[in-house]
């Protein structure tokens, strides 16, 4: 079966979780949130959330701890450049291997 | 059989057949940057919108990329789109030009052929709409102000259909500045030939898509578990619909043709080509010409038929084998030049005829680049010189010959 049933005329896509693949394998360095740093999480409320909204795929909860899905977290970084007390860091994935 | 109808003439330059096409299509949405030698059609347009006269968006762009990108913008969401450029103008288009073709929107642009600098020429030749050969638009060219008219109603006809771009050219001043008679149709005719536009996809905020994003080259599959193309696959569309647009282009002229009593049901034109043994071969007013220099070439007891391509993109490469399948020799006279090689309808001609059984001589002309005037006579000569050569070979030589005076 070749791709003539999806029917586009053009490319097309909807939105939804995967859309451009696993972004995921993407990633070279990896974010991890220090939740003794975070703000939502040192005052188990909701605080700023700057890594969630700024985040490109959009794979950061809005939670308490702020999790991140890391089959789609292609590891850009910009978290980390966005978290105002600096509670993200890029950790190279072969260390995290070892 | 064609219906029976009162004809409706006027005096009308090219560009102004273009403009009234283009209203009488119902055209809503223009984007367009006045370029010589356009710039009336644009002009002429935009008074037909602030007079009422069109109920349509005109948006006065800064730039002919910027025109094209709100064409595509335009049509995406479902709107019939206009644009006009000429030489350098359409040249700045070439990218949004892959865009639009790309996204397969049935826009319309009628090119007013110029030459490009450098060095500056204003005048007429094809280099123009020649060197956006590969952008997969539709080409068809015209020889006269009927055949613009008619053809650019026909060139939303067909690109709705089809989903891709036409490119309605025809020659600057030649035809953008001379007035001839035309019929023009009635309102009520072409809107019975042209129902209204419907679009292939719908940006619609309560079913959000995404379209034309990044695309790598295998296909993925979607969130609804569906393979879908990749960039190859699209590209392979792209191309298919151009291959099978052909039919669509003739069965259109055919429909033209009963309500409006004038025949396009083909890709080019022939005169006298039944009997001929030598086929002169032009594009656009061109071919008027040369109609001219095949009767001075029959009263001298020669006897030459001529093929005038219509459209270019689809190339007809069958119907063309079909037409010279008699010729001995083809004259090709090309306004257009593909530097390091020869005129591209020529080099169309060749490739069309290969592993044929025709084996006629092929000579191409390079005339009337920058405007330069190309006498009826003149292509008589040329013709006589082709005749000539081959009494010295038959062998197609590597390069054209040139009308010009080095
Ligand atoms: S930006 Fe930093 S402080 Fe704010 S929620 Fe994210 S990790 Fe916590
Ligand atoms: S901002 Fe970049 S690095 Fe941080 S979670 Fe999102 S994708 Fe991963």
């Amino acid at each position: 079966m070749g791709t003539r049933d999806c029917n586009h005329i053009c490319d097309e896509s909807s939105p939804g979780i995967g859309e451009a693949g696993r972004t995921g394998e993407w990633r070279t360095l990896m974010p991890v949130i220090d939740d003794k740093k975070c703000t939502a999480s040192k005052l188990n409320k909701p605080t700023c959330f700057l890594c969630w909204l700024y985040c490109p795929e959009a794979v950061i909860t809005k939670g308490i701890p702020p999790l991140i899905n890391l089959e789609y977290c292609k590891g850009c970084g910009i978290c980390l450049q966005v978290c105002p007390v600096q509670a993200i860091v890029m950790i190279h994935e072969e260390k995290i291997a070892d | 059989m064609a219906i029976q109808r009162k004809a409706n003439v006027h005096i009308l330059d090219g560009n102004q057949a273009a403009a009234i096409a283009a209203m009488m299509s119902r055209v809503q949405v223009i984007a367009a940057y006045p370029i010589t030698p356009q710039t009336p059609l644009t002009e002429q347009l935009s008074r037909y919108v602030e007079q009422g006269e069109l109920q349509a968006e005109y948006v006065a762009v800064e730039s002919e990329h910027s025109a094209m990108a709100v064409c595509t913008s335009a049509s995406l969401v479902g709107a019939r789109t206009f644009t006009a450029t000429s030489s350098h103008g359409l040249a700045y288009m070439h990218e949004m030009l892959h865009w639009a073709a790309g996204a397969r929107l049935p826009i319309v642009l009628a090119c007013v052929n110029r030459a490009i600098g450098a060095p500056w020429n204003v005048l007429n030749d094809q280099q123009d709409s020649i060197s956006q050969r590969d952008t997969g638009w539709i080409q068809i060219y015209c020889r006269n102000n009927q055949e613009i008219m008619d053809t650019i109603i026909q060139a939303y006809r067909i690109a709705e259909q089809v989903f891709v771009p036409v490119m309605v050219c025809y020659d600057g001043y030649i035809l953008s500045h001379t007035e001839m008679p035309v019929d023009v149709p009635i309102q009520e005719e072409v809107d019975r030939y042209l129902p209204s536009y419907q679009p292939h996809t719908v940006l619609d905020p309560a079913n959000p898509k995404n379209y034309n994003l990044v695309t790598l080259a295998n296909p993925r599959v979607g969130v609804d578990g569906k393979l879908c193309h990749g960039y190859m696959e699209l590209r392979y569309l792209l191309q298919e619909a151009l291959q099978n647009s052909k039919e669509v282009i003739v069965k259109s002229g055919k429909e033209f043709n009963q309500l409006f009593g004038r025949d396009y049901a083909n890709v080019f034109w022939e005169d006298r080509n039944e009997d001929a043994e030598i086929t002169i071969v032009a594009m656009g007013s061109l071919a008027m010409e040369a109609i001219v220099a095949a009767d001075m070439l029959r009263e001298q007891g020669i006897k030459v038929g001529v093929l005038g391509l219509r459209v270019f993109r689809p190339f007809p490469k069958s119907e063309v084998v079909q037409a010279l399948r008699k010729s001995k020799l083809i004259v090709v006279f090309d306004k257009n030049i593909s530097y390091g090689s020869e005129g591209a309808t020529c080099s169309e001609i060749k490739s069309a005829l290969y592993g044929t059984y025709i084996n006629a001589a092929i000579r191409n002309f390079i005339v009337g680049l920058g405007g330069r005037d190309i006498k009826a006579r003149e292509l008589v000569e040329a013709t006589k010189k082709a005749i000539a050569s081959l009494k010295e070979t038959v062998v197609n030589p590597d390069y054209p010959e040139w009308i010009c005076e080095i």
